[in-house]
């Protein structure tokens, strides 16, 4: 129990004159081992992760830090700076608990040291005066001497010495044990944390249903990722999905009650997987994240050319209202001048989508998340959609500068269409709303630290049971009386333990010659 | 179903206020030789603790008269319906949270006002438990109760959430696990944080304080033995708070959002107490620190649980923030 205090404090001092450059490693090794410091470095950590849920971090949500950028300009680069943003990743985050783990190693290792030798050594000599041991008591009729009560202990498994006229027994090694055991798997768990985080890899990505909107597994096709340092972007498996059915159940509040992904991999069988159950494949896991509708808009431009594009709108809330916009750089092609891009007659559309909507105007908000009654609400565009200015922008949205310069320009009223519709622009071209397909957010993700983690978790557990249950405890006998008739005893728990009392009277019983 | 759980709530708090009171007239009626001699029975035992072999060689063990309570006087009398009045709380309590399962065709542990009820009431049963094996400490009972009013108070005004389904997150066997764990161990931390006050009160008492809080002191137990029933506790509730919080809420996490550990602010705050409870337990098992200060750490982590169980929904959003608030 009191191991690691004992080393650091009765370690001698050498006696010849040493180093000064040694001795000062040797005491700061000393102090860096010692509880206190432990104790300190446990202290500090929990106090650095305090930052880590007061403000937005990247690694859990970059947009809240960036939000937190426009609204607080002053403060943000300096909060960045220190590394407020990605707590768990900056340097004096990982320096506390580095420094933790080096005192970890340089505690137990000694600790296991000794624990091996008093595994393998002898329980010590008797206390001279067993009468001023915690418990004590005199056996008038003993089984026999100094061999049957060493037998007798035995077979209640202590670990027993006899010497001369006395038996010292212990027993509960197994708290040390299991405390060794718990610190080491303390190790493991942050060598699996590691491990993970250098060879693991995440990508996420919007899936349209439809073969031809299949997604394969390569970083190009992410719409997000990020690769462990260890990680090549080669390494990635070889695998294609396609979302062949998405189902979703609603309560009549509109709340989600069930979620059902079917996918296609590769060319294998149809596979279902959903919240809570992602599907696993090799070297990858599929979880899903979220889902929503992507209207397939066809576009008829003033020369009769025709497209259509399947647009996913994001969802803006629990009702599944969604926004997006369906994009048509290449109409109002003439065909008549050589094909020539005319980049002031793109056609582009903003959207609002709403899968119920509702009996009377304003169509602002579905009021059902299933589609019970879709709508879609239109807003055409026609001029320069600055696809081509290089600036990579988002595919839910239009150009807000083009719009402002006056370079894109509102054509016409909103209008909403109901599956099937088609609304007719000034130049002649039309829109229709053919219908909708779901889509899935995935995230896809690889982990190859977890098993490591998750085992070094359970070991630890396994150990930290045995250390706050177990009790080391210590018996000694000694024959007083020539013969066998008279043998005095007594117990010493070396643990918080209140059932000794106890336990040291049944051993008594059990020592003592049945009448 | 769902009203007669909010019915049973109502009368829950009340019974919780009874024995509030009960106890309180226990304080007011009960002279302080009698609670202060019940509360010196633990102190044989106690040399054993008081660590390494020559400590405990040296002390003769000391006399100790067997001085249960005395069944007689008004105070008893009150005390003992205190406790009656609490078991009967208890069963409200629990009535409020079969009816409440029952409502909702599920574990009631789908919200912050679920969860909040269910922490309160392992610590409730925990309490009662506790005392059926140390009747001595049964002048902590007032604290118990005051605390189970705040709680199921704050639960029922600012909690409140109808009854609802799950939402499909939380479809997972790993949830009944996860939150099962997290329940018990909280409400265990949470009533553990009762011997520890009064500790730190009872010991500041007999180091010579004698302003308020230190004034109640010798209206609790011995310091050693409150001191043991808080390790007792704490040592109890950890690693049920490491396999619950620490094991199978990553497992359950890596099922449903992909991965094991990330940083929410509710994982945040499960680290930090864990870190702050494996910092108590470290400090008293180091003879250099003083218990006091060991204990200072165990109201530290009880504050980081009250952080994560309140706060942490209230002030931050997360994946964790289900169900209304
Ligand atoms: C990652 C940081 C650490 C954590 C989370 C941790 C956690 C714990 C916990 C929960 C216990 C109590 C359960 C038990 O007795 O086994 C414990 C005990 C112990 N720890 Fe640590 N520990 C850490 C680092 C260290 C370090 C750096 C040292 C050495 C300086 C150390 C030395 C000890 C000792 C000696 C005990 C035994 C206490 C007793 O006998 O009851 N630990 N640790």
């Amino acid at each position: 129990m009191v191991v690691t205090e004992d080393r650091t404090s009765t370690a001698a001092p050498s006696p010849r004159r040493t180093n000064p450059v040694l001795a000062l490693l040797r005491n700061s090794w000393r102090q860096l081992t010692s509880m206190r410091t432990a104790l300190m470095l446990l202290f500090l950590l929990a106090v650095a992760a305090i930052p880590g849920s007061v403000l937005p971090q990247r690694g859990v949500n970059a947009d809240d830090v960036d939000r937190y950028f426009v609204e607080h300009p002053d403060l943000a680069p300096i909060l960045d700076r220190l590394g407020m943003f990605e707590v768990f990743a900056s340097v004096w985050f990982s320096a506390i608990y580095l420094l933790l783990f080096t005192s970890l190693v340089g505690c137990v290792v000694p600790r296991l040291a000794d624990h091996w030798r008093a595994m393998r050594s002898a329980p010590p000599n008797a206390p001279a005066r067993l009468d001023r041991l915690p418990q004590h008591a005199t056996v008038e009729d003993p089984v026999g001497g100094v061999e049957e009560i060493g037998a007798a202990l035995r077979k209640r498994r202590w670990r027993v010495a006899v010497r001369g006229d006395t038996v010292s027994a212990e027993k509960g090694y197994l708290k040390e044990t299991g405390n060794l055991l718990f610190h080491f798997a303390l190790l493991a768990v942050l060598a699996g944390v590691g491990f993970g985080s250098w060879y693991g890899w995440h990508g996420n990505r919007l899936l349209v249903a439809g073969p031809d909107t299949a997604f394969c597994n390569t970083l190009q096709q992410f719409d997000e990722s990020g690769l462990g340092p260890r990680v090549d972007a080669a390494d990635l498996p070889r695998f294609c999905l396609e979302l062949t059915d998405f189902k979703a159940d609603f309560l009549a509040s509109g709340q989600p009650s069930s979620f059902k992904a079917t996918v296609r991999v590769d060319d294998g069988p149809a596979r279902d997987f959903s919240v809570n159950s992602p599907l696993r494949l090799d070297g990858a896991n599929v979880y899903l994240l979220g889902h929503g509708y992507a209207p397939v808009i066809r576009y008829t431009d003033r020369y009769g050319q025709a497209q259509t594009t399947v647009a996913p709108f994001l969802t803006v809330d629990g009702m599944l209202t969604s926004e997006g916009v369906a994009a048509f750089p290449d109409a109002n092609v003439d065909p008549k001048a050589g094909g020539a891009r005319d980049p002031n007659a793109q056609v582009a559309f903003e959207g609002l989508y709403l899968p119920t909507a509702p009996d009377q105007p304003p169509y602002t908000r579905s009021v059902f998340p299933a589609e019970r009654s879709p709508a879609l609400m239109l807003f055409a565009y026609r001029g320069n959609l600055g696809l081509d200015a290089g600036i990579p922008g988002s595919v839910y949205r239009l150009d807000q500068r083009q719009v402002d310069s006056g370079r894109l320009k509102r054509v016409g009223e909103a209008t909403l269409l109901r599956v099937g519709e088609k609304m007719t622009l000034d130049d002649g071209s039309s829109v229709e709303f053919l219908g909708t397909r779901q889509y899935a957010t995935l995230s896809v993700r690889y982990d190859p630290g977890e098993k490591i983690a998750l085992g070094g978790a359970a070991v630890g557990l396994l150990g930290l049971l045995l250390s706050l249950t177990g009790r080391r405890r210590r018996v000694f006998f000694r024959v007083t009386t020539s013969g066998s008739s008279l043998v005095e005893a007594g117990g010493l728990p070396r643990t918080d333990y209140s059932g000794f009392a106890e336990e040291f009277k049944q051993i008594i019983e059990s020592v003592e010659k049945k009448r | 179903m769902s009203a007669l759980s909010d019915q049973l709530l109502v009368v829950a708090i009340l019974s919780y206020v009874a024995a509030m009171v009960c106890h309180a007239a226990e304080y007011a009626f009960g002279n302080r030789s009698h609670i202060g001699r019940a509360a010196t029975r633990p102190a044989r035992e106690l040399v054993a603790v008081g660590a390494g072999s020559t400590a405990a060689a040296d002390a003769p063990p000391p006399v100790v008269e067997e001085a249960a309570p005395s069944g007689r006087g008004r105070a008893a009398l009150a005390g003992k319906a205190a406790v009656a009045v609490t078991a009967l709380a208890a069963l409200l309590h629990l009535g409020t949270l079969v009816t409440r399962g029952i409502a909702a065709e599920r574990m009631p542990w789908g919200n912050m006002y679920e969860f909040v009820l269910s922490v309160t009431f392992v610590g409730s049963a925990a309490w009662l438990v506790v005392l059926s094996r140390r009747p001595a400490i049964r002048h902590l009972g007032l604290f118990v109760a005051t605390a189970m009013v705040l709680l199921l108070g704050l639960a029922g005004m600012v909690l409140y959430t109808d009854v609802a389904p799950l939402v499909p997150a939380l479809k997972s066997a790993w949830f009944v696990v996860h939150v099962s764990a997290a329940v018990l161990s909280s409400g265990i931390f949470l009533l553990g944080f009762v011997p520890a006050a009064m500790f730190l009160i009872r010991s500041g008492y007999d180091r010579g304080k004698r302003s308020f809080p230190y004034s109640l002191g010798p209206r609790v137990p011995e310091a050693a033995s409150l001191d043991r029933l808080t390790f007792r506790l704490h040592a109890f509730a950890f690693p049920i708070w490491t396999f619950g919080a620490l094991i199978a809420g990553p497992i359950w996490a890596e099922a449903a959002w992909g991965r094991y550990w990330g940083w929410d602010p509710k994982e945040v705050w499960a680290f930090i107490s864990w870190i702050v409870y494996a910092g108590y337990l470290h400090a008293r098992a180091t003879p250099s620190v003083k218990r006091t200060t060991a204990t200072w750490i165990a109201v530290i982590g009880w504050l980081t649980m009250l952080m994560n169980l309140f706060g942490v929904n209230i002030f931050f959003t997360g994946l964790h923030s289900y169900g209304g608030l």
